[in-house]
C-alpha cells in the first residue's frame, strides 16, 4: 500500500520519454508535494485535539488541585461540595468495584461466545450471532440505563439479591439490604456493555491463530476441545488479555447506564448490594450544578483521573493485541 | 493420554454445551432490551409524540418534537467539524501509515476512541461554556465532533485500504500523478466505505448523553439558536427516566424507541452504503 517514492516517473504521461528539466514532471511533483503536506496538516489534527484534551483539562482542574494537593485529593474519602471538601476515594473504588464485576460476568460469556462461534458451532450461526453482537454494540448507553433502572434493578430486588445473601451471605460481598441499585446492578449493566467488545476482539484474536497450529493437536488425535486448550488458548492468551482490557477499558468510563442503576451515593462499602458511585456518575450528576471554581476543578480533576485510567488501559490493550497479531506475522513470514 | 476416549469425548462435550450456554446469555439482555423498548413504547408513539414539545406533568400529550430536531442539529453541526478532520485522518493513515508520525497518529487515535465521552464533555465545557458563561448547543457540538473524530479516523482508514493496491498501480502506470491518483482513482473507490465510516460515526454521535449533559443541557422548548441550550433525544430520555413520574416514564420508553429506530436506521444505512460500493465485497 506504500505510494511509489519516485512519483516523477509516473509523470511519463502517454508514450514520450519523460521531458527532462522542469516540464510537466515538475508541475506533478508540486501537486503531490501539496496533497502530501495537506495530509500531514489533517493528520496532525488528531494530535492537537489530544493536547487540547489533556491541556483544557488541567487548566479547569488546577484551582481544586492547587488548593486540595494532588494527594490528599486521590486518598482522600470524603466528598462534600457544600462545605468544599473533595476525596476522589469513594468514585475510585465504586469504579473499580463496578468495573472488576462487570468483567468477571463478561469475561466468561464473550470467551465462550466467541469460542463457539469461531471454533465449536455450527457456520450458519455466525453471521447471525455477530449481527445480534453488533447490535448490541450499537445500543445507546442511556437505553442500556433504562433498561436497567425499570427490569434489572426490580429483579435485583427481589429475587436475585435475597436469594444470594441466603447462599453466599457468608461472604461479606452479599449481605445487607436489597435495595436493587448499587455496584452489582451497575456490574451487571456494564457486563452486557462490554460484552460486544470482548467478545468481537477474541473472534479476531482466535482467527490469527495458525492452521498448522489447530491441525497438528487434532492430528496427535486431540478432541476438538483439548484442540483448543492446547492450541489455540495459549496463542492467542495476549490477544484475550487485550480484549478484556479494551472491555475494561470502556467499563471504567461508561457514564449514562451507570449512574442511572448505581444510586449514586459517595461512600465506600464492601457489600455489592448497596449504592455507590463512580467517577464518570459522579461527573454527569454534579456538574451542570456545580459552582465555584475549587468544585468544577475537583470534578475536572476526576475526568483527569479518568481520562489517566483509560489511557493506560488502552495503551496496554493495543501493546497486547499487536504482539499476538506481529507473532503471527513473524511466523507466516519465516 | 492415559484417559479412555470416552471421557474425553464427554468433556469435549460439556465444553462445547457451555460454550454454546454462553451464547444464550450473552442473547438474553439484548432480547430482553429490544422488546421491553418495542413493546413499553410502541403504545406512546403517536404523530403529536414526533411534533410537539414536552409538557408539564399531569398535562396529556406532549412529545420529542425539539429533542429530536436537537439530536439532528447538534449530530449536523458536529459533522461540520469531525467529518473533514476524521475522514482527513483517515485517508492520511491509509496512505502514509507505515511513516513513523502516522503510526504515532494511528496510536493516538485508538487510544483517543477509548477516552469515556464524559471526559470530552468536561473539555467542551472548559472550551465554550465557561467563556461563554452559558449552555449551548454549540459546546454540544463541539463535545459530539471530539467524540467522533477518534473512531471516524479509524473506520475512515480501514475502508480505504481495502481498496486494492493494483487500482493505484494502474492509475500511476498510465502516468496518473500520484495525488490525482489518490484522489481521483483511491478515495472514489472507497467512497462507499467512507459513507458507511461517517454513516456509524454519526450513529454514535445520535446516541451520546454524557457528553450533552453539561454542554448543551436540555431544553423544552423549540430552539435552533446555537448560543442557547438544546434539548437532544437521549438527554431527554435520561430526565425522563430518572424523574419520579409514571407518565414521564412512559415517554422515556417512547423516546428510546424513537432513539433505537434512529441507530438502527444509521447502522442499517452504513451496511447498504457499503454493500453497494467495494464491489460487491460482503
Amino acid at each position: 500500500m506504500r505510494r511509489p517514492t519516485d512519483t516523477g516517473t509516473a509523470s511519463a504521461a502517454g508514450l514520450a520519454p519523460p521531458p527532462p528539466g522542469p516540464g510537466p514532471g515538475a508541475a506533478v511533483a508540486t501537486g503531490d508535494r501539496i496533497w502530501d503536506i495537506g495530509l500531514v496538516a489533517i493528520g496532525s489534527g488528531v494530535v492537537l485535539v489530544a493536547g487540547l484534551i489533556v491541556f483544557e483539562l488541567s487548566r479547569t482542574a488546577a484551582p481544586a488541585i492547587d488548593s486540595i494537593g494532588i494527594v490528599p485529593f486521590v486518598t482522600g474519602s470524603d466528598w462534600d461540595p457544600v462545605s468544599d471538601r473533595f476525596g476522589a476515594l469513594p468514585f475510585l473504588y465504586g469504579t473499580v468495584v463496578t468495573s472488576a464485576v462487570a468483567l468477571t460476568l463478561a469475561l466468561p460469556v464473550s470467551v465462550g461466545l466467541a469460542l463457539f462461534l469461531a471454533e465449536m458451532g455450527p457456520a450458519f450461526l455466525r453471521r447471525p450471532v455477530s449481527f445480534a453482537i453488533e447490535t448490541l454494540a450499537a445500543i445507546p448507553s442511556v437505553v442500556y440505563g433504562l433498561w436497567g433502572l425499570f427490569v434489572l434493578v426490580p429483579v435485583l430486588r427481589s429475587p436475585v439479591e435475597p436469594f444470594l445473601a441466603r447462599t453466599l451471605g457468608f461472604l461479606p460481598l452479599f449481605r445487607g439490604p436489597p435495595i436493587g441499585l448499587g455496584y452489582l446492578a451497575a456490574g451487571i449493566v456494564l457486563a452486557i456493555m462490554i460484552l460486544p467488545t470482548i467478545a468481537s476482539v477474541t473472534l479476531d484474536v482466535l482467527r490469527t491463530v495458525p492452521l498448522p497450529l489447530r491441525e497438528g493437536a487434532l492430528a496427535l488425535g486431540a478432541t476438538r476441545w483439548e484442540m483448543i486448550r492446547i492450541s489455540v488458548l495459549p496463542y492467542a492468551r495476549p490477544g484475550i488479555v487485550g480484549a478484556a482490557l479494551l472491555g475494561l477499558g470502556r467499563a471504567l468510563g461508561e457514564t449514562m447506564a451507570v449512574a442511572m442503576v448505581i444510586g449514586n451515593s459517595p461512600g465506600i462499602h464492601a457489600s455489592l448490594f448497596s449504592p455507590g458511585y463512580t467517577l464518570p456518575a459522579v461527573l454527569a450528576n454534579e456538574f451542570s450544578e456545580a459552582t465555584g471554581a475549587v468544585h468544577v476543578g475537583a470534578l475536572a480533576g476526576l475526568g483527569l483521573v479518568l481520562l489517566g485510567l483509560t489511557v493506560l488501559l488502552n495503551a496496554a490493550a493495543r501493546l497486547m493485541l499487536v504482539l499476538t497479531t506481529q507473532r503471527f506475522m513473524r511466523r507466516a513470514a519465516a | 493420554m492415559g484417559r479412555r476416549l470416552s471421557s474425553r469425548l464427554v468433556v469435549n462435550h460439556l465444553a462445547t454445551a457451555l460454550c454454546g450456554a454462553m451464547v444464550l446469555v450473552a442473547l438474553i439482555p439484548l432480547l430482553s432490551l429490544l422488546w421491553l423498548v418495542v413493546s413499553k413504547g410502541v403504545g406512546g408513539l403517536s404523530l403529536g409524540f414526533f411534533i410537539h414539545r414536552p409538557v408539564p406533568v399531569g398535562e396529556a400529550g406532549g412529545g420529542v418534537g425539539p429533542a429530536i430536531v436537537g439530536t439532528f442539529t447538534m449530530v449536523g453541526m458536529a459533522c461540520v467539524v469531525a467529518l473533514p478532520i476524521g475522514v482527513g485522518t483517515g485517508v492520511y493513515l491509509a496512505e502514509h501509515g507505515a511513516r513513523p508520525f502516522a503510526r504515532g497518529v494511528r496510536f493516538l487515535a485508538e487510544v483517543l476512541s477509548g477516552v469515556p465521552s464524559i471526559v470530552l464533555g468536561v473539555v467542551a465545557y472548559a472550551m465554550l461554556v465557561v467563556p461563554m458563561k452559558r449552555f449551548s448547543a454549540l459546546a454540544g457540538a463541539v463535545a459530539l465532533s471530539l467524540v467522533m473524530i477518534p473512531p471516524l479516523a479509524r473506520s475512515t482508514e480501514e475502508f480505504v485500504r481495502l481498496v486494492p493496491p493494483s487500482l493505484r498501480e494502474a492509475s500511476l502506470a498510465l502516468g496518473v500523478p500520484a495525488w490525482r491518483t489518490s484522489l481521483k482513482v483511491v478515495l472514489r473507490t472507497a467512497l462507499g466505505g467512507i459513507a458507511t465510516a461517517a454513516l456509524l460515526a454519526v450513529a454514535r454521535g445520535a446516541g451520546e448523553t454524557a457528553p450533552l449533559l453539561f454542554t448543551a443541557l436540555n431544553n423544552q422548548y423549540w430552539s435552533l439558536r446555537p448560543d442557547q441550550p438544546m434539548a437532544s433525544l437521549t438527554v431527554q430520555i435520561y430526565n425522563y427516566a430518572i424523574s419520579p413520574y409514571e407518565s414521564w416514564h412512559e415517554q422515556a420508553w417512547s423516546a428510546a424507541l424513537v432513539l433505537l429506530l434512529l441507530v438502527g436506521l444509521l447502522n442499517l444505512g452504513a451496511r447498504l452504503a457499503l454493500r453497494d460500493r467495494v464491489g460487491g465485497r460482503r
